[in-house]
């Protein structure tokens, strides 16, 4: 490969870190600020890659075969004529739209109850999703999949640089996510979240709403992975019910998160950069370090490892979580986000 | 749905949990009886049922006694289902025992030879796991959560074990086609499904009376119940703990090897795609307590399989997650009383 391939293979990888590194981020506002254990990412991922793509996806051509009637470009069906461009925009928010309101019925039934029967109801809702994509052909071309999703300023720069203008639109996009995030976490908002995670009854005791504050940051992180959804369509422009299987949609986000360092919005994105850098660059090492089932185990033995031994990820979590709380305060309390005291399961 | 709990308990109590179950296969039987329900997915419900009733028994325990929801039991169902295919294939067949078809079944007598020991390779495996990972968390008293976090990736490196060692293909054990036997009201039995009934029924007594007639089963129902108490009455925690894995991650390889025999094939993901079903069956049974995941277990087979009557058989895991959102809702501590 010569210069100019391995620059424009960077860019392509990382649109793709970028885009991981947005539902990292999403997966933080869960478990690392909050200690939500959602385990059915890849359902939230679909949802939002296909709300955007059946938005911007040019209407069903009878010469394809293609069975679904929602498909149409509404931005050439007639319907608020603003271009393709500007829906781009439109189609991400309304997939983070129908992502919040999704978590909010998740969340409503569950997260009164026992803390992993989110986790239940999270991989189910997933499973679901993907069977309903997959039968219901009328809704977005079952096995088939859709293609044709259009490209966010396609026309404007030719398709062999097309990854770099991506890449700046992902970076925007993320670092507008981060900004939002790293503001809300260390708001008295975050800082409740935190309480909870760490002590449910003594947060409760001191008169937060707790089933409210899970119930809040589990739709804002279900928001952004609406939005990572929406990035996604518009990059890969195909989508089938095969993307969305657990171990590129559900896994490897949460050994990125895991790895980088959960609690830590910039270990987040630090651990999608790393993560997605060995599960892609393996594939050109020899023998058994490329085979995809190797990989696929060492997904596994990645997150335990870090549980095990680097419960704080590489970054680890940030201790300060105000500026008012200085010195030994802000230090007190041994417990990272791995060996944290046990609540009240119950509660 | 709570007058329904209720009446679940009032059978309980009067005819304990076996009565409470007994009434559940009759009312199934009965719907079944209905001019537009097939009485053969009512049958296939309980074949399902009971091979779902072995992993939720197992899964229920574990929760129970250990208070974490795990994730990989579905991969030690696999396990299970990989490893007897192994000693089939490989092990048993290179030193000259081959066979398939025993009497009326498709499978062969090397099987019945595998079964009890992939679930003694199983069992050992989970106590490894256990010493090597879930333990160490325990001492560090960490957040439950924290603990199921770590057999998501068990779970992942479980399955990425299999795919490696056995490849990603679908398999099967050698087998042989088998008539069916046909009874009235078109009620088509294979054979192999009736070894499947046989096997759970034996295993869910022998489970019952472990924990009934046993001290170790006695000591393993106090733990649940309350884990504190029981420690400061002086029951080893840690050989309950053992007995915990050897019984749930045993209960898990043979619904594995009764699974493969069942579908006859095994796949990678077969585990994986059974622990919606069997969470919702000991959700629905409330935590911690097996005659409840049993009765969960063939509620969730037979209406899965009777849903399949007007909705697409693929949407079988969804009407198992549907019965457990309807459950959360409804009544969250499950039909028998768990730790909810």
């Amino acid at each position: 490969m010569d210069i100019a391939g391995i620059v424009s293979y960077t860019a392509g990888f990382a649109v793709m870190a970028g885009i991981y590194a947005v539902f990292a981020l999403g997966l933080n506002v869960h478990w690392g600020s909050t200690g939500l254990f959602n385990i059915g990412i890849a359902g939230f991922f679909a949802l939002g890659a296909y709300t955007a793509a059946l938005m911007t996806t040019q209407p069903p051509d009878p010469a394809f075969f293609e069975d679904f009637i929602f498909g149409g470009n509404w931005a050439e069906t007639g319907f608020l004529d603003l271009g393709v461009d500007l829906w781009f925009f439109l189609s991400m928010g309304a997939a983070a739209i129908v992502c919040g309101l999704i978590a909010l019925g998740i969340g409503y039934v569950t997260l009164r109850l026992r803390d992993d029967y989110l986790a239940m109801a999270t991989l189910g809702i997933a499973e679901t999703l993907r069977l309903f994509f997959l039968n219901e052909k009328w809704v977005a071309n079952g096995s088939k999949g859709l293609y044709r999703i259009p490209k966010f300023l396609g026309e404007v720069i030719s398709p062999e640089h097309y990854d770099y203008l991506y890449l700046a639109v992902v970076l925007v996009v993320l670092a507008v996510l981060f900004i939002a995030v790293e503001r809300a976490v260390k708001s008295p908002w975050g800082r409740a979240l935190r309480a909870i995670r760490e002590d449910e009854v003594a947060a409760e005791a001191s008169g937060k709403n707790v089933f409210q504050f899970k119930l809040q940051a589990f739709i804002l992180g279900a928001v952004i992975m609406g939005i990572g959804g929406a990035l996604f369509a518009h990059n890969v422009r195909f989508l089938s019910p095969l993307t969305f299987e657990p171990l590129l949609a559900t896994f490897v986000i949460w050994a990125m998160l895991m790895v980088g360092g959960s609690g830590n919005n910039r270990g987040a994105i630090l651990g999608a950069v790393v993560v997605w850098g060995i599960w892609t660059g393996t594939q050109f090492l020899p023998s058994v370090f490329s085979d995809p089932n190797f990989r696929f185990f060492m997904i596994g033995v990645l997150i335990v490892g870090v549980i095990l031994f680097r419960p704080g990820g590489i970054l680890g979590e940030e201790r300060r979580v105000t500026r008012i709380a200085t010195g030994a305060g802000a230090d007190a309390g041994e417990e990272q986000n791995g060996t944290r005291t046990p609540t009240n399961a119950g509660a | 749905m709570t007058s329904l709990s209720n009446a679940v308990r009032t059978v309980s109590a009067r005819w304990g949990p076996f009565g409470a179950i007994a009434a559940i296969i009759l009312v199934a039987v009965l719907i079944g009886f209905l001019p537009f329900v097939k009485m053969s997915l009512v049958v296939n419900g309980f074949f399902l049922g009971s091979i779902f009733a072995l992993g939720a028994i197992g899964l229920t325990l574990i929760y129970g006694i250990l208070n974490f929801a795990n994730v990989a039991h579905g991969d030690y169902m696999t396990m299970g289902a990989y490893v007897a295919m192994f000693l089939v294939v490989s092990v048993m067949s290179s030193i000259g025992l081959e066979g398939q078809g025993l009497g009326p079944f498709t499978f062969g007598y090397p099987l019945l030879i595998a079964l009890p020991v992939s679930v003694a390779i199983v069992a050992a495996g989970a106590i490894l796991l256990d010493k090597a990972i879930y333990s160490r968390l325990r001492d560090r008293s960490v957040n439950v959560v924290v603990i199921s976090m770590a057999s998501l990736g068990v779970a992942i490196a479980l399955r990425g074990l299999v795919q490696i060692l056995w490849s990603g293909d679908t398999q099967q054990y050698p087998r042989e086609s088998k008539q069916v036997f046909h009874l009235p009201m078109d009620i088509r039995i294979a054979p192999d499904n009736i070894f499947i009934a046989i096997v759970a029924v034996v295993l869910v007594v022998a489970v019952y009376l472990m924990l009934t007639r046993t001290k170790m089963g006695k000591a393993m129902r106090a733990t649940a119940d309350n884990a504190e108490l029981a420690l400061v009455s002086g029951i080893e925690t840690k050989r309950v703990i053992r007995w915990t894995w050897i019984i749930g991650a045993g209960l898990a390889a043979t619904a594995g090897i009764l699974l493969a025999v069942f579908q006859a094939q095994l796949l990678p993901i077969m585990g994986w795609k059974f622990l919606i079903p069997l969470f919702a069956a000991v959700i629905l049974g409330g935590i911690g307590n097996p005659y409840g995941a049993l009765a969960g277990a063939l509620i969730i087979g037979v209406s899965s399989e009777v849903s399949t009557q007007w909705i697409n058989p693929s949407y079988k895991p969804a009407i198992s997650f549907a019965i457990m959102i309807a459950m959360l809702l409804i009544r969250p501590r499950g039909l028998f009383g768990g730790q909810g």
